[in-house]
């Protein structure tokens, strides 16, 4: 891994930043969270680190961007460096992170939002800065208790946000994966944006059935989470 | 920790480094020297058994079979173009594939390999990308793509360039790149060395701190919204980012940077194209290889016509940076990486 002095030379420099929560929202998933010191788009992310004599890693924000705070969702990693400790943070502690960047960013144009997993979070952080006026949200995920943030989403988006899930059942939820979703969708919308996040399976697989479908790939923006 | 696949039943000497070699030789009561004998004959002896090693003893011998296997894996199937390029398939579990090109031209013979299973960037070009990532090779898994292949002693130049983001493998490939260029290894310069990246900086950064081979970067097009079209990646490695940090480095003495451009029929071809590059590279000593696209099954994208290519190199070779256009090999056996490999884990699913 690079060391400290290789990281000096890099435009994504770390600061540390003092932790102010810690929610385990989901089982092995948590919420932290630090002061926002720095504008940022929603969509953006930034790059976490134990010490910053390791390698970060990249996290989507996971907070409005008029909000004091900023906030980071993860699945906690048990083979992971990084996750297991991150787990660990009570306020008061030190982790190292650099400014808000990326250019996965939304606009006013109608579209729709596509995640599995932690995916949600920067769809979360669009929808909290107020970007969710003319949007559908799709959240594909493997456990009913996994749908995060499902009551604001629903409360708000109503019939815009869409629930799949592919090993259990319950109203209001899609059984299945979003591709059997996207699929079962006679005619999908070819002049709007899409917008995926998630595993690279899953954006290829939803990118390869959008583009199949008559969707310009021009119209289709993917972060992966690796 | 990253999960590997490996053939071999038990652990593999093949893909361990002297040290390794040598902290195991001590562990199991043999001289320390036991270790160089040992990557002597891993890496330059036409052996594949431990029993071939004979310059150890016969007890030595037989601790070490009672504990390891040699650890080569031989290729299921070949498939050789009329240009003479050859397409090795190796398997993994799983029935998973992973290929390896050697590619000879005049007085070389161009070896390249993956260095994943499978990969997770999700480039829309590529054909890997749709299989998924199925995991991590292993230095051993690595090397052993061009050990064992009938080729191996005629070997010139090694590209990591076939299935995979090697930084992404960083901990492994760095690993294959020691046996490869090590006295007690392959000993090739690692000036005939080039590792592709498509920009996964921190890994960049480690690999040019610790290596010597030549470095690759894939950019196919200069501007930010095209490039996070075609490239998921860019979102969190901007290409901006990506040459600031080659900028910080000395290049163009021993060790070359090159970037790969896949030109596409008028989305990266254009004048526009050619200004903006020159911006971008100002200040770096560099090449650029335009790649004909060989089209994938379902892509919305298709390559540029041999005018337009040929114009778009000659601009850019106006402007001052070296630009060539790479010939394109094996185009009747699925040459393009991935292609072959999907179409045998299909036939197989």
């Amino acid at each position: 891994m690079p060391k400290a002095e290789e990281y000096k030379k890099l435009p994504f420099e770390l600061k540390e930043v003092t932790i102010t929560g810690n929610e385990e929202i989901s089982p092995g998933v948590h919420l932290i969270s630090w002061k926002r010191m720095h504008q940022f788009d929603p969509g953006q992310v930034v790059k976490i680190a134990a010490d910053p004599a390791i390698a970060p890693r990249i996290y989507s924000i996971c907070s409005g961007n008029d909000e004091p705070e900023i906030r980071v969702l993860f699945n906690v990693k048990t083979e992971g460096l990084l996750t297991p400790w991150l787990a660990g943070v009570i306020p008061g502690m030190k982790i190292w992170a650099t400014k808000p960047y990326g250019s996965f960013k939304d606009d006013k144009k109608s579209a729709w939002w596509i995640a599995t997993g932690t995916g949600i979070a920067p769809f979360y952080s669009m929808f909290r800065a107020g970007i969710s006026e003319n949007k559908t949200l799709i959240h594909g995920v493997r456990k009913l208790d996994q749908f995060y943030f499902e009551d604001e989403f629903e409360w708000a988006m109503g019939g815009r946000y869409i629930r799949c899930c592919s090993h259990e059942q319950s109203c209001n939820v899609f059984p299945g994966r979003i591709t059997k979703y996207l699929g079962e969708i006679k005619e999908l919308p070819t002049d709007i944006n899409y917008y995926l996040c998630g595993k690279a399976i899953m954006v290829v697989e939803v990118r390869d059935l959008l583009i199949s479908r008559g969707v310009p790939y021009e119209n289709i923006l993917a972060e992966i989470y690796f | 920790m990253p999960f590997h696949f490996c053939l071999v039943t038990m652990e593999a000497l093949f893909g361990k480094t002297l040290n390794e070699l040598t902290t195991l030789a001590i562990e199991l009561g043999m001289p320390k020297f036991t270790g160089k004998q040992m990557a002597e004959w891993l890496y330059q002896k036409d052996i594949s058994s431990i029993e071939e090693m004979t310059n150890l003893s016969k007890k030595a011998r037989e601790i070490l079979s009672s504990k390891y296997e040699f650890g080569l894996v031989n290729f299921t199937k070949v498939q050789e173009s009329v240009d003479g390029t050859k397409k090795y398939l190796f398997p993994t579990v799983q029935g998973k594939f992973i290929e390896t090109a050697m590619i000879p031209d005049e007085d070389r013979k161009t070896v390249c390999v993956s260095s994943q299973v499978g990969c997770k960037m999700g480039c829309l070009f590529c054909m890997t990308g749709k299989q998924g990532f199925q995991g991590q090779l292993t230095a051993g898994e690595i090397v052993n793509q061009i050990r064992n292949i009938p080729e191996w002693h005629e070997v010139t130049n090694i590209v990591y360039m076939g299935m995979g983001e090697p930084f992404d493998n960083l901990e492994e490939v760095l690993k294959s790149l020691e046996i490869l260029t090590s006295e007690w290894g392959f000993a090739m310069s690692p000036r005939r060395i080039t590792v592709s990246t498509i920009g996964i900086i921190p890994g960049m950064v480690t690999f040019l701190n610790q290596s010597e081979a030549h470095l690759a970067v894939s950019m196919h097009t200069p501007f930010d919204d095209e490039r996070q079209k075609l490239m998921p990646v860019q979102v969190a490695y901007p290409l901006e980012e990506v040459i600031r940090e080659i900028k910080s480095w000395d290049f163009g003495r021993q060790r070359r940077v090159s970037f790969e451009y896949i030109v596409f029929k008028g989305l990266n071809d254009s004048p526009r194209h050619v200004q903006e590059l020159c911006k971008i590279l100002n200040g770096i000593k560099c090449r650029i290889n335009l790649i004909r696209f060989h089209p994938i099954p379902g892509t919305p994208l298709e390559g540029t016509d041999e005018n337009t290519l040929q114009k778009f190199k000659d601009q850019l070779n106006d402007k001052g940076i070296l630009t060539t256009i790479r010939a394109s090999r094996g185009q009747d056996i699925y040459a393009a990486c991935g292609l072959l490999s999907t179409k045998e884990l299909m036939a197989n699913q």
